[in-house]
């Protein structure tokens, strides 16, 4: 059919651009890109790229209606097992540097880092200062750390929430001298 | 010579047919065969409830007992359908009550139901026998109160999925105090403690009782003692399963299934410790249904509970029977017909779901009967697809869910054309299609060319162009529901198939490209056609071009419909004049 040939030239324009999202929205959400499954290596890329879909990489994933399709009854019901549980909580050791003993906290309370950040400032009694991505945190002597599965020190806060949650083991709030090099320009 | 069959004779041989397409097919041949049929039907189906008025309903079938109605589109049970959309049981109830009088059934499915509704039923339908009401909404148990108090030869009751307001359990003690002619009761849905005395007692005055399904709130205690009462049942939905695990109470349990010799259908399970589950093994040789999608079990109690079960041929089950489980149910369940393997955690960042498209080949090649499938995994494979419709070309539905959007087949990388190209080509019965992954234009083109018996397809996040709706359009003979979401064409496709849309019960498309002006271009264009566009966030102004969130289209010779809520756009609430740019030739 000729008119199938028109087609064509609607496979490159932007709106047939596929992305998520409500059409008439600016905002790009991934999907395609997981943390967890090998990335789609250049070619995987290109291939893509030439059938005039566009991929954004971000790190947080968005939840998207409806999808995977399960009926709402259903996903009601886990959602009730899992809520209880997860009625036990994550705790993880706080320590603070200088300080006599450690605290433990629950993980599973907060939704995002600043509702964590509020609650180890009131804790402890001390503020972390502004979080950059760069720099990392500036305007304090402290600087919130956790140590993470692999056994290693990391700057909370880099990561996605989720992320950070399931692969933290314990928060340590580092300072002063010990923090050189983590960007802790006061 | 005018050869004419005695309507006796027609009358005769049409009691014979059930289908309702054959009866479609009979009311086309002739007038007096129209009017036979029509006054011989008493099982009447709408697969739309607003495809036709209920007046015209009761008025072509003067026979009628049972009624089917179906209401919102099927994507509203994926929350893609705005509350207050539509699909109201009362106009059908209250026209019924009027013409329709000896109704018997009522089965409703996605449709709004109120308390006075019920009422209505209740006292409108003298000889009232069977009311199903599946993914209902908008009643309480003081409806359900009604039904059971009112209707004397009550045999089915059964609330399937339903969002009910659950005023508590009294319900139960309003059924007649007589024995009562019950064959089916299903509450499953229901939230709230019912007295274990009320369901006792009605069960022991239940003779014809078959198939009871209880809800969450019912304890082990008091399944064992309903049991106990009624082990004539074939078909069970137990209660939750969680009580503390005492010795006596094991055996109990065990006792009472053990004595349950008729049973075939097994569901329910909440909260089943694996602990339990020995309890079932009785039971288990003669099982033809098995419903264990929320059983929170491990694939080896899983295993050893299904490797009991030879006759089985339904499963729904979760994906924590892992692959390995999968094969042993090849193994085990020869007879297997239907498989559902719904996800654990469905979230889209879930990690670690443990089935993979091996389980599916498992039981593709080890269950020759498999014809329906319902599959949730993360990732797929074009070889994997390929190998399950050669080895199951009697697959009459296919619904595989690849959670992640766009994954291609993990693998090649290459999009998972090739392989659902083998299931449209080989599997020619296919009657319902559900695709996922990552999909080219292509895909749909195979589809479209080899899938000539598919009724119902859904499509999310694929293909790249209008090229792909286009495809299906003018390829899938048999379509009747076409349902899409996320995916990247427009108008074009669309205006250019308009003629299509009326051989179909509907097309539903959200998030795609579709533009204002071509909604209204298809309005217009198209009066047999009800086009309505569902947007919760209209901008304020509406350029042509603007793309609506969601479009769902559907034939009727009812008309427009008068129910709408504000949402919804259509032609008639908001005509507007000239026509507009978009007119694609």
């Amino acid at each position: 059919m000729e008119k199938v040939g028109d087609y064509d030239e609607l496979v490159n324009l932007k709106a047939t651009e596929l992305r998520l999202g409500l059409p008439g929205t600016e905002e790009t959400i991934s999907c395609g890109k997981s943390n967890k499954r090998a990335l789609p290596d250049d070619d995987t890329e290109k291939e893509i790229e030439s059938t005039g879909k566009t991929e954004t990489a971000s790190p947080p994933k968005a939840q998207i209606v409806g999808w995977p399709p399960v009926r709402s009854y259903r996903r009601n019901s886990i959602q009730t097992k899992k809520n209880e549980s997860e009625g036990q909580g994550n705790y993880v050791k706080v320590s603070m540097d200088g300080a006599p003993y450690l605290r433990k906290i629950d993980l599973t309370v907060y939704k995002k880092y600043p509702e964590l950040m509020k609650s180890l400032e009131n804790m402890f009694k001390f503020s972390v200062g502004e979080y950059f991505e760069r720099e990392g945190y500036k305007g304090s002597d402290f600087v919130p750390t956790y140590e993470d599965k692999d056994g290693d020190w990391m700057l909370i806060g880099d990561v996605p929430w989720e992320m950070f949650v399931s692969s933290c083991k314990r928060l340590r709030i580092m300072k002063g001298s010990e923090v050189k090099g983590l960007g802790c320009g006061v | 010579m005018a050869l004419r069959l005695p309507s006796k004779v027609l009358k005769h041989i049409l009691s014979f047919i059930d289908s309702n397409e054959d009866r479609n097919s009979v009311s086309l041949v002739c007038k007096s065969w129209f009017e036979t049929e029509r006054k011989t039907r008493k099982r009447v189906f709408v697969g739309n409830c607003y495809a036709v008025t209920p007046a015209a309903v009761a008025r072509r079938f003067p026979e009628m007992r049972s009624l089917t109605l179906k209401g919102k589109p099927h994507f509203a049970d994926y929350n893609l359908v705005p509350d207050g959309w539509g699909g109201y049981a009362c106009p059908w109830i209250e026209a019924m009550a009027a013409k329709s009088p000896s109704l018997e059934e009522i089965r409703l499915k996605r449709m709004v139901v109120t308390d006075e509704c019920l009422e209505r039923i209740a006292a409108s339908f003298k000889d009232f026998k069977v009311l199903v009401l599946t993914s209902c909404e908008g009643f309480s148990t003081d409806g359900i109160a009604a039904i059971a108090s009112t209707c004397r030869n009550l045999r089915v009751l059964e609330l399937r999925e339903c969002i009910v307001e659950d005023l508590g359990g009294d319900w139960l003690s309003y059924f007649p105090e007589t024995s009562t002619s019950l064959v089916s009761l299903d509450f499953s849905c229901l939230d709230s403690e019912v007295k274990i005395s009320d369901l006792e007692r009605l069960v022991s005055r239940s003779p014809n009782l078959k198939s009871l399904k209880l809800n969450p709130a019912v304890t082990l205690d008091g399944l064992v003692s309903i049991l106990r009462r009624a082990p004539q049942l074939t078909e069970l939905g137990t209660g939750s399963f969680a009580a503390e695990l005492k010795p006596e109470a094991f055996t109990k349990l065990s006792k009472a299934f053990s004595n349950c010799k008729q049973l075939q259908s097994l569901s329910g399970l909440w909260d089943v410790l694996p602990e339990y589950l020995p309890a079932l093994y009785s039971v288990c040789p003669g099982l033809t249904s098995l419903n264990l999608s929320y059983a929170t079990v491990r694939m080896p109690d899983l295993v050893e509970l299904l490797r009991r079960c030879s006759k089985l041929q339904k499963l729904w089950v979760m994906d924590l029977i892992e692959d390995k489980g999968l094969e042993a149910v090849a193994s085990y369940c020869k007879e297997l017909r239907e498989l559902r393997v719904f996800p654990s955690e469905p979230d889209l960042d879930a990690t670690n779901i443990p089935v993979t498209e091996q389980g599916l080949v498992y039981v593709s090649k080890g269950c020759r009967k498999l014809e329906s499938v319902l599959y949730f995994c993360v990732q797929f494979t074009n070889a994997a697809l390929i190998t399950i419709a050669r080895k199951r070309p009697n697959l009459k539905c296919f619904r595989l869910c690849v959670i992640e959007p766009f994954a291609p087949d993990y693998k090649t990388n290459e999009p998972l054309d090739k392989g659902f190209k083998a299931i449209a080509e080989g599997c020619k019965d296919l009657r319902r299609l559900s695709v996922s992954g990552l999909l080219s234009d292509k895909a749909f083109k195979y589809i479209g060319k080899h899938a000539k018996k598919v009724r119902m397809l859904s499509i999310a996040f694929a293909g790249d162009s209008d090229l792909m709706l286009h495809h299906l359009l003018s390829g899938c003979q048999s379509l009747k529901k076409l349902e899409i979401r996320d995916c990247p064409f427009g108008d074009t496709a669309l205006l250019e198939n308009a003629a299509k849309l009326e051989t179909m019960r509907s097309l539903w498309m959200s998030s795609c490209f579709v533009s204002f002006g071509a909604c209204k271009l298809l309005s217009q264009k198209m009066p047999r056609l009800n086009v309505e566009v569902i947007d919760e966030h209209p901008p304020k102004t509406r350029p042509e071009s603007s793309p609506v969130e969601r479009i769902y289209i559907y034939r009727t010779v009812a008309g427009p419909r008068m129910d709408t809520p504000e949402f919804v756009w259509t032609l008639h609430k908001n005509p507007e004049i000239g026509v507009s740019k978009l007119a694609i030739k």
